[in-house]
């Protein structure tokens, strides 16, 4: 069983918990996930990715969004609460080394994946420049962490209320057209975002990895429910990814696919809420 | 084919009985091989097709004993040879035929621990059955005595009579044995282990214990009691479970050794990574791997609509591409899952069929579809990337290939569209990687799978492997055999 030892709300749907793993705490590096559930019977298997790890708590962090019904349950669990099911640390991590410059891309939720493997990028001695985007300055989270940790720190919204306004992309051609070309590019976020940072960079030349969040069962290479195309080979993102070469990556298939149950979660998702509202009303 | 209740087979062996109870250990080989060959009662196919409850019911008490009588208690017991765990069967029989379950039961449990498992599960007609005499004398392997059908008897008689005992442990040794998988190789290790007093724990992937038991093998064919009553007995003999465990990655290999004082690990990390056919169309929404597709049924639940969290994809028309067990079983929770038609399409004819025999009787009886000699050439999609058909190619057989089975070769201009919206892909797995990658030092062959010599060991130090990830995709039996073996060696090692 593990427990939540901390809980704190980000922004208005994304959370941030501590929970007690001692032995992932002890095993994980960057770039690398878990896998829960908040029913062992009935519970879909969620991935989220370890966002920050204390062994000497014995903890990883997990930072969420909610949008859907696992997510939503997991939100309204408190501290002192044990989730009946975690395990990990799964995926390969990120492969950490003195690149020379390095340009990290967080797009909303995405920032928090993104974290851990721009400081481990930092403490590699990397040159670190940080790009955050966001849809408005509310959704903006781990701003405080990511300032410590830059040479350099772009902030961005779609609305303006925050930072430049637009999207990351626009920054990133910036860097990628100055004089000293970054040595590679890392970018985070919703598959879309995740798109057009690659193509972004392409006409450069400037190595791009992205963290591909396709859907899960296992997470540990049983069922290729995550499979992708890459570079037109068919691979695994539990095992051999999360992370990939965005220029190979077949983004448009990935997308279908993450939405192949669309529907039918929507559905779930309003059946469980229209639930929540009446258990709501019978009570008033 | 109108469909017999299981009142009507019992009424029936009551009649039939009554002319032989008597004579028992008089009735002639003659007489025994006359005597008719006793059929599994079954769910009505209509009614089964809307549950997920057992579809083959087990034996009456006295079809039972009937088919019992029906063995010729060989001298040269060719069954036996062909049970890869070696059970006595001629002797369990006999405690049958005499009405002595607990003397069977007894009998099965020198060589086999699963039997409730085994009886549902093992492909009978090419293994104890195969070379049976009474089949034989009948020139039909489907006449042989019904070794399986007896075994799930008296292991169903002894857990619904509660008289399930706990094996005796030996005193503590203080050695400590890991067991990674729990699939049913990795439960036969656990159980004869600590058998011998050794300290086992089963690390565990997953949120629930079983392997393919629990989430490839539907309910329907295996209710997940048997499995929990089995692990409840291991659990009664005080071997510690740890699920959501991926050794290689929750803990490193190795660390179970040098840093946990594990003195032995036993690998039963079973088949991994779904085979795919690399033809066009293969990434399209609307295209599963079996394992995807029976995981998201048994063990996520999806099957339990409203409850389970998990979705599975909402089908009307769909095509299983493969024709073993897992193809089978694929089809058949499609179609409770509701599909209105569903195909298996299989690239030879029924006969090299691997799947069991009675689960394609089953499937046929529930309206599964046979398309035989035919293969998906390419998947179809619609322009939101969703499957709208696949291209099928026919073919014929032609000459033996190495497996010796006739190769089939494909017709020239036979493209035909098979109008479907989903499509499972059956057709085989490779090894699980997880070991691989993490152990680089481990020998495995060209397929991932992990090199073993005769006692089961490893190329590594105090460990073991068996099952699914040294076979490649194999039988519960097969896995359990490999256990038993593996777990021999460990107590060896650890004694010495
Ligand atoms: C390796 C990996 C790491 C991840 N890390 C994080 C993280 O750190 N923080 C975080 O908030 N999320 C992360 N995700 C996404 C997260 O797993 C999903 O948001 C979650 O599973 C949704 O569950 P739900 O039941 O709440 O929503 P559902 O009801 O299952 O889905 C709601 C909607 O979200 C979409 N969706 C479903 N699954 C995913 C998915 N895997 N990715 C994206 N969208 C999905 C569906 O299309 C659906 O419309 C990660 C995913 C992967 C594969
Ligand atoms: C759908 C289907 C139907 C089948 N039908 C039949 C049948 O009718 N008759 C028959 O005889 N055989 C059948 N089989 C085959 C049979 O189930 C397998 O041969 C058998 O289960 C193999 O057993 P195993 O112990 O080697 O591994 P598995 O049963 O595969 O179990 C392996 C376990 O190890 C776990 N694991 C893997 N890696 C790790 C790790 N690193 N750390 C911790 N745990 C790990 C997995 O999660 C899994 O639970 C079927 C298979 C399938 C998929
Ligand atoms: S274990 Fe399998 S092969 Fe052996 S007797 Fe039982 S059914 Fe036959
Ligand atoms: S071969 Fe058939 S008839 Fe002979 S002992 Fe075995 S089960 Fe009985
Ligand atoms: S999540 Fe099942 S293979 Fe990757």
């Amino acid at each position: 069983m593990n427990k939540i030892l901390f809980k704190k709300q980000l922004s208005k749907d994304v959370y941030l918990m501590r929970i007690a793993a001692p032995m992932i705490a002890e095993e994980r590096a960057a770039g690398q996930f878990i896998i829960l559930q908040v029913d062992d019977d009935y519970g879909e298997r969620i991935p989220l990715t370890i966002a920050d790890a204390d062994i000497k708590e014995g903890s990883i962090t997990i930072i969420y969004q909610v949008v859907g019904k696992s997510t939503h349950a997991l939100s309204k669990m408190k501290v002192g609460d044990a989730l009946p099911a975690l395990v990990g640390p799964l995926g390969t991590a990120t492969h950490i080394e003195n690149f020379g410059t390095v340009v990290c891309v967080g797009g909303g939720i995405g920032v928090a994946p993104l974290h851990p493997i721009a400081q481990a990028l930092k403490n590699a001695g990397n040159k670190v420049i940080i790009i955050i985007g966001a849809r408005n300055k509310e959704l903006i989270i781990l701003e405080e962490e990511m300032k410590t940790i830059a040479d350099e720190l772009i902030i961005c919204t779609d609305d303006g209320s925050y930072g430049r306004i637009g999207l990351v992309t626009e920054p990133l051609k910036e860097v990628c057209e100055r004089e000293e070309k970054p040595n590679m590019v890392i970018a985070i976020g919703p598959p879309l975002m995740m798109k057009f940072c690659s193509e972004t960079t392409r006409p450069f030349g400037v190595f791009t990895q992205v963290s591909l969040n396709t859907i899960m069962v296992d997470g540990t290479g049983m069922c290729g429910g995550c499979r992708v195309n890459v570079g037109n080979q068919v691979k695994f993102v539990c095992v051999d990814g999360p992370e990939f070469d965005g220029h190979k990556v077949d983004f448009d298939n990935m997308i279908n696919r993450l939405n192949s149950y669309k529907e039918i979660e929507r559905d779930v998702h309003n059946c469980y809420l229209d639930a929540l509202v009446d258990e709501k009303e019978s009570k008033i | 084919m109108s469909h017999k209740t299981i009142e009507q087979f019992s009424e029936e062996a009551k009649i039939l009985i009554a002319d032989y109870v008597t004579r028992v250990d008089d009735l002639k080989a003659k007489e025994r091989t006359k005597i008719p060959a006793q059929e599994m009662p079954a769910q009505d196919p209509s009614i089964r097709v809307n549950n997920l409850d057992e579809v083959a019911l087990g034996y009456t008490m006295e079809q039972a004993r009937i088919e019992a009588m029906r063995c010729l208690q060989c001298v040269k017991k060719n069954c036996v040879d062909d049970c890869p765990v070696k059970i006595d069967i001629p002797r369990f029989i006999d405690h049958v035929a005499h009405s002595d379950f607990e003397g069977a039961a007894g009998v099965i449990k020198e060589a086999s621990l699963l039997p409730a498992i085994c009886g549902r599960v093992c492909p009978q007609e090419v293994q104890c059955q195969q070379s049976c005499t009474v089949g034989k004398a009948l020139k039909d392997v489907d006449k042989a005595v019904a070794i399986g059908r007896l075994e799930r008897f008296v292991a169903d008689w002894e857990r619904m009579t509660g008289r399930i005992s706990i094996p005796e442990i030996k005193p503590e040794t203080g050695k400590k044995v890991a067991v990674v998988g729990s699939g049913p190789a990795g439960l036969v290790v656990a159980a004869d282990c600590r058998r011998q007093g050794h300290h086992v724990t089963i690390f565990e992937a997953f949120h629930k214990l079983g392997g393919v038991l629990r989430y490839g093998i539907p309910e329907f064919r295996l209710p997940n009691d048997i499995i929990d009553r089995e692990i409840e007995t291991l659990s009664a003999m005080g071997v510690e479970i740890k699920t959501n465990f991926v050794v290689g990655k929750t803990r490193k290999l190795m660390d179970l050794i040098n840093k946990d004082g594990y003195d032995a690990i036993f690998l039963g990390t079973g088949a991994g990574l779904p085979v795919f056919m690399n033809i066009e169309g293969e990434n399209l929404v609307g295209v599963f791997s079996a394992n995807e597709y029976l995981t998201r049924a048994n063990l996520m639940r999806a099957f339990e609509k409203g409850k389970a969290d998990t979705p599975i994809y909402p089908s009307k028309k769909i095509a299983v591409l493969g024709g073993g067990n897992v193809a089978m079983d694929a089809a058949r929770m499609a179609k409770r899952l509701g599909a209105e038609k569903v195909y298996v399409v299989y690239r030879r004819t029924e006969v090299e069929m691997p799947a069991r025999k009675e689960e394609v009787m089953h499937a046929k009886e529930e309206g599964i579809e046979f398309l035989f000699l035919q293969n998906a050439k390419r998947i179809l999609g619609d322009e939101k990337g969703k499957v709208n058909g696949i291209e099928c190619l026919r073919y014929e057989l032609g000459e033996p290939d190495s497996s010796g089975r006739r190769r089939p070769v494909e017709l020239a201009n036979s493209e035909f569209i098979l109008d479907v919206d989903t499509v499972i892909v059956a057709i085989g797995n490779s090894s699980n990687p997880l070991i691989s990658q993490s152990n680089p030092e481990i020998n495995v062959n060209k397929w991932g799978n992990i090199i073993v010599d005769e006692n089961q060991k490893t190329s590594m130090e105090k460990i073991f492997a068996g099952g699914d990830i040294v076979l490649g995709a194999a039988t519960v039996i097969l896995a359990m055999g490999e256990g038993r073996r593996a777990a021999d060696s460990i107590n060896k090692l650890l004694s010495s």
